[in-house]
C-alpha cells in the first residue's frame, strides 16, 4: 500500500507499519543495485586494464 | 562425470549414489506435494481443522521452523555485526538451513491460506492492527535477505565463478554483507516477537495472554530470545548429522564449542525470563482473569502439567546447563544431548503456544477440544522436510559450503 492508494490514512499504524516495509525493501533494492553497478564497473576496468596491457 | 561441478579439493559420493539419495528423498517430496496439489485443488476441507483449529499443525510447522531458522540471523549477527570471525566457519551453513527453513514457512503459508492467488492482498490491503501483518511483511522481506546471502554462495560454485560478472557479483555482495545481515537481524527480531505477540494479545484466552511493554506482550520478547537460543543449537545439530551422513568432519571444535557456549548464555538467561513469566501468568495473570494453573492442565487426555515440565526443565533448564559448563559442553554425548533438547524445547514451546492455546476450554460449559491432523497435513509438514534435505545434498555437492572442509579431510 502507498499513501496514494484509497485505503491510505496518514496515522501512525500506516506510517510506522508501511514505512518499515518500504524502508527495509529499499535497502534491499539499494543494496543489490550497488551490488550489480558495482560488478559492471569491475568488469570494465578489468577489460580496460586487460587492453591497455596489450 | 559431474567432478567438474565439485568444488576442488574435496571427494564427493559417486553420481549415481547421489542420484539414488535424491530419488528416495523425491519420493516423498512427491507425496507431500500431491497432498498440497489436493489442498489447493479441493481447498482446506482437506484438513482437519475446524472453527476451533483455524492456527493448527501448519502453524506450529511454521513457528518451529522459523525458530529453528533463527540460527541464520543470530549467527549472522555475531559474525558481521559484532565481528566473532571464528563464526565464518559455519555461517553459510547456518544461511542455508535459515533460507530451507524459510522458504519452507513460506510454501506452508501458501498453502495455508487457501486462495493463494490472493496472498498479496496482505502487503496492499494490509491490516496495519494486525500482529501478523508484520509477521508477513518481515517473513518476506527477510527471506529476501536469506536469499541474498544464499547467491554469493552459489557463485561461487566453479563452474559459475568462471562467468566474471558472476565471479565479481559475489565478491561485491559479500562486501556489503554487513548491510544485508544487520537488515536480517532487525527484521528478524520484529517476526519472531510478533509470532510470539499473536499469542499474547489473545486477551480472551487466558492461556495465551500476557500483560507487556507498551504494545508488546512478554511472548514477543521471550520468542525473538528462544529462536536466537535454540536457532544456532539447531544449525549445530544439522552440522553434526551432515558430519556424521559424510563421514568428514566439516567445522573445527573450536567454532561449534563458541556457538554452543554463546547458545548457552542466550537460552540460560531465556529460561530464567521464561520461568519468570511463567511464575507471573500462573500467579497474577491467569487468577485475574478467573483461573488457576491446574486448570490448563487437567481433564483432558493430553495436556498435562507434564508437558510444562518438559518444556521448562528438560529442554531449557538442562540443556542450558550442559552449554554453559565447558567440561560438560566439550563433552561430546553431552553436547549431542544438549543441542537436541534444545531444538525440542523451542518446537514444543510453539506447539504450546499454537495448539494447547486452541484446546484449552475458555467458557464454563467449554470442553477441551483436541484435534489429530489429517494425512494431507502431515504430508504438506513433512514436504519442507524433503525439501530442505535435497537443497542440503546439491549444496552440499557443488557449493563449498565449509571452508575448513578441505584442510579438516585432505585427498591424496
Amino acid at each position: 500500500m502507498l499513501p496514494f492508494s484509497f485505503e491510505w490514512v496518514w496515522d501512525a499504524g500506516h506510517i510506522v507499519f508501511m514505512g518499515g516495509l518500504w524502508y527495509s525493501l529499499s535497502i534491499l533494492g539499494m543494496g543489490m543495485t550497488y551490488c550489480v553497478i558495482k560488478t559492471i564497473i569491475d568488469i570494465n576496468s578489468n577489460d580496460q586494464t586487460e587492453n591497455d596491457h596489450h | 562425470m559431474d567432478s567438474a561441478l565439485i568444488p576442488k579439493g574435496v571427494k564427493r559420493c559417486p553420481l549415481p549414489i547421489f542420484i539414488l539419495g535424491i530419488v528416495i528423498i523425491g519420493i516423498v517430496l512427491l507425496w507431500g506435494v500431491y497432498a498440497m496439489i489436493l489442498c489447493w485443488l479441493k481447498g482446506l476441507n482437506q484438513t482437519n481443522m475446524n472453527d476451533y483449529y483455524g492456527f493448527a499443525l501448519w502453524i506450529w510447522a511454521d513457528l518451529a521452523i522459523i525458530a529453528l531458522g533463527g540460527g541464520a540471523f543470530f549467527t549472522g549477527l555475531l559474525r558481521y555485526i559484532f565481528g566473532l570471525d571464528e563464526l565464518k566457519n559455519i555461517i553459510n551453513y547456518a544461511v542455508l538451513i535459515g533460507f530451507i527453513c524459510y522458504s519452507s514457512a513460506l510454501l506452508i503459508l501458501a498453502i495455508d491460506v487457501g486462495q493463494p492467488l490472493r496472498s498479496w492482498f496482505i502487503f496492499w490491503h494490509a491490516n496495519v492492527h494486525s500482529m501478523l501483518t508484520e509477521v508477513a511483511f518481515c517473513l518476506s522481506c527477510y527471506f529476501s535477505v536469506l536469499a541474498i546471502e544464499y547467491i554469493p554462495l552459489v557463485l561461487e560454485n566453479r563452474q559459475i565463478d568462471k562467468i566474471p560478472f558472476f565471479h565479481h557479483l559475489g565478491h561485491n555482495m559479500h562486501k556489503v554483507m554487513a548491510v544485508f545481515a544487520a537488515t536480517g537481524a532487525f527484521l528478524s527480531c520484529f517476526h519472531q516477537g510478533s509470532l510470539g505477540g499473536v499469542a499474547g494479545v489473545l486477551y480472551g484466552r487466558p492461556f495465551a495472554y500476557r500483560e507487556g511493554l507498551l504494545v508488546w506482550p512478554w511472548t514477543f520478547f521471550l520468542f525473538t530470545w528462544s529462536a536466537a537460543a535454540c536457532g544456532p543449537c539447531f544449525t549445530i545439530l544439522i552440522t553434526k548429522i551432515t558430519e556424521f551422513i559424510t563421514g568428514k568432519k566439516l567445522v573445527k571444535d573450536n567454532v561449534i564449542d563458541l556457538l554452543a557456549k554463546i547458545s548457552g548464555w542466550m537460552l540460560g538467561s531465556y529460561i530464567i525470563a521464561k520461568i519468570i513469566d511463567t511464575i507471573y501468568w500462573a500467579t497474577v495473570t491467569a487468577p485475574s482473569l478467573g483461573f488457576n494453573l491446574m486448570d490448563f492442565y487437567k481433564d483432558n487426555s493430553f495436556y498435562g502439567i507434564w508437558i510444562l515440565i518438559v518444556e521448562i526443565a528438560v529442554c531449557g533448564i538442562l540443556p542450558a546447563v550442559i552449554l554453559l559448563v565447558p567440561k560438560f559442553r566439550q563433552n561430546k554425548l553431552l553436547l549431542y544431548t544438549a543441542i537436541i533438547l534444545a531444538s525440542i524445547g523451542v518446537c514444543l514451546n510453539r506447539w504450546v503456544m499454537v495448539l494447547q492455546v486452541m484446546a484449552a476450554p475458555v467458557m464454563s460449559f467449554d470442553t477441551w477440544a483436541l484435534y489429530i491432523p489429517s494425512w494431507q497435513e502431515i504430508a504438506t509438514t513433512i514436504l519442507p522436510v524433503a525439501y530442505g534435505i535435497i537443497l542440503i545434498m546439491i549444496s552440499f555437492r557443488y557449493l563449498p559450503i565449509f571452508p575448513q572442509e578441505k584442510e579438516l579431510n585432505s585427498i591424496e
